[in-house]
């Protein structure tokens, strides 16, 4: 299937392929046999690109923080009426509890967190400028675990999870694009 | 042989499509377009505020007052007494800069602002919940509950966003932010949720090094004095300089110091104490939801506690696109 990007984005694939033709061409440089295949198919294909069809947003979900235990990052874990038609209330419950359990582990308060802590304290907090925080290792590890549910669950059927780091730690940002599918084949 | 793959805007690297033949135009950085009232050194690596005049003061009292101290005080006494005197010296002076640049330096702990889809959906929300009346709007506030105590939470109408609890709009650096204390002009900062820490050391070793510089700068001119071998009675001005600099603050920042540590004993900020969000005066069932119970848990949480990264992301390719964008790669 295929999901192309915005207009100008095409635009530049396309021209990217076309420069890669004449590069062939004038042997200047070396190509994949993948991208000569596409570069030839711009000259093959009659589709403008106002045909291609790209993906618009149909609507955007904001899953809000749950400041009930305090002001540790959690979010509430309600169902918004809006994904009720393309996704399973459980999967959406297991990502978001998942993703509050990631936040706690990240500003648990512990043993390791005092002693990185303390350490930080008696360098005059220089040590950061080497190493890197638990709450950082932890955002990477969230960042992973949300570009995986999307790969998995939510781009097929058309959504897409944005990570609260972006937008603050204040919210859960679910994007719905329209149902349009194009092209054949998947 | 294709795939499909999901990304969020990638506003760090370069997409692999770009053409070598067209000039881009210069990529700016978030910082660039920062709404707030914030000044940026360094490519955003800096943030501070917008009136820093104070907190060059600041750094110039520190510094001359040190300068005094190691020039005409400690080869005194580190011959007199011990060459330790100026070691430690040394230490505390390295801490207190240590401290007061990472404390004004740093993001406090600023909330980015709406974006305008949030914002659209979050006045969509009120208005179901107060139903849209035509003229003057309710004021937004939301009552929540939190560990059994009932916190309203207020909507910044400059942020557009519900305010988390303990945070608070800076009117100066035009900023909500988190954990908010206080905006410190000696610092030249807001003192928020990221900084806070900083701040407390800063002003605590701060403390410590006044006190330092003050009994040695005394015991100095007292042992001139006595030590009858000594010809020359003469106090250099540079002592008494620093002993009348080192004066004045002392009463000011040990008693900072001292009202900071009680603050953190019992796990409050600055704004919330002046207001007396959590005093007994208001309610007999007032009181504080977030502390921990025991004064070692609430310092330990707050000054050992995992330090959280900035939501600003300043140092962020700065991009309009607000939606991320599924983008196609493909098999090499």
């Amino acid at each position: 299937m295929w999901f192309l990007t915005k207009q100008f984005a095409v635009r530049r694939y396309f021209t990217h392929c076309l420069s890669a033709l004449i590069d062939l061409v004038c042997g200047t440089k070396r190509w994949r046999t993948s991208e000569f295949v596409l570069a030839s198919l711009v000259f093959v294909q009659t589709h403008s690109l106002q045909d291609l069809q790209q993906p618009a947003v149909s609507s955007k979900v904001y899953v809000q923080r749950d400041y009930s235990s305090g002001t540790i990052c959690k979010f509430q874990t309600k169902f918004p009426s809006e994904l009720e038609s393309r996704l399973d209330k459980q999967q959406f419950d297991e990502t978001i509890q998942t993703l509050n359990n990631l936040y706690a582990e990240a500003e648990k308060l512990g043993g390791k967190s005092y002693l990185e802590g303390c350490l930080a304290c008696v360098t005059a907090y220089t040590i950061f400028l080497c190493m890197e925080t638990h709450y950082e290792k932890v955002l990477k590890k969230i960042a992973r675990y949300i570009k995986d549910q999307n790969e998995k669950i939510y781009a097929p059927r058309g959504l897409l999870l944005t990570d609260p780091i972006e937008r603050g730690l204040r919210v859960v940002e679910v994007t719905i694009f329209e149902d349009r599918s194009i092209g054949s084949g998947r | 042989m294709r795939e499909c793959e999901y990304s969020q805007i990638s506003t760090r690297s370069s997409t692999p499509m770009e053409t070598p033949y067209k000039k881009r135009t210069p990529k700016k950085r978030k910082w660039e377009a920062f709404p707030g009232r914030n000044k940026f050194y360094c490519d955003g690596r800096i943030m501070m505020a917008k009136q820093t005049g104070v907190f060059y003061l600041t750094l110039f009292l520190i510094l001359v007052t040190c300068g005094l101290f190691f020039t005409f005080d400690c080869p005194f006494l580190a011959l007199q007494l011990t060459p330790i005197i100026p070691v430690v010296g040394g230490a505390l002076f390295l801490f207190v800069l240590g401290t007061l640049l990472r404390t004004s330096f740093s993001d406090p702990g600023v909330l980015p602002r709406a974006t305008p889809d949030e914002a659209a959906d979050l006045e969509r929300q009120i208005d179901v919940a107060n139903g849209s009346t035509g003229y003057r709007p309710p004021p937004r506030t939301k009552e929540i509950l939190i560990n059994g105590q009932t916190v309203k939470l207020k909507y910044c109408f400059t942020c557009k966003i519900f305010r988390p609890p303990r945070a608070s709009h800076c009117s100066l650096c035009d900023n909500c932010v988190e954990r908010f204390d206080h905006h410190c002009p000696w610092v030249g900062n807001c003192v928020g949720r990221r900084n806070y820490r900083f701040f407390y050391m800063f002003i605590l070793s701060l403390s410590f090094l006044t006190i330092f510089i003050f009994a040695f700068v005394i015991t100095h001119i007292i042992l001139r004095k006595w030590l009858s071998f000594m010809r020359q009675t003469h106090t250099p001005a540079g002592c008494v300089l620093a002993v009348v600099v080192c004066f004045f603050s002392v009463w000011s920042i040990v008693g900072l110091s001292g009202f900071h540590t009680y603050l953190i004993s019992s796990n409050q900020t600055t704004n919330e104490d002046i207001k007396g969000s959590w005093s007994s005066k208001r309610g007999k069932d007032n009181f504080n939801p977030y502390s921990y119970g025991n004064i070692v848990t609430n310092c330990c949480a707050a000054l050992c506690g995992p330090l959280p990264p900035s939501e600003t992301l300043n140092r962020q390719l700065f991009t309009d696109r607000l939606i991320p964008i599924p983008v196609l790669f493909i098999d090499p």
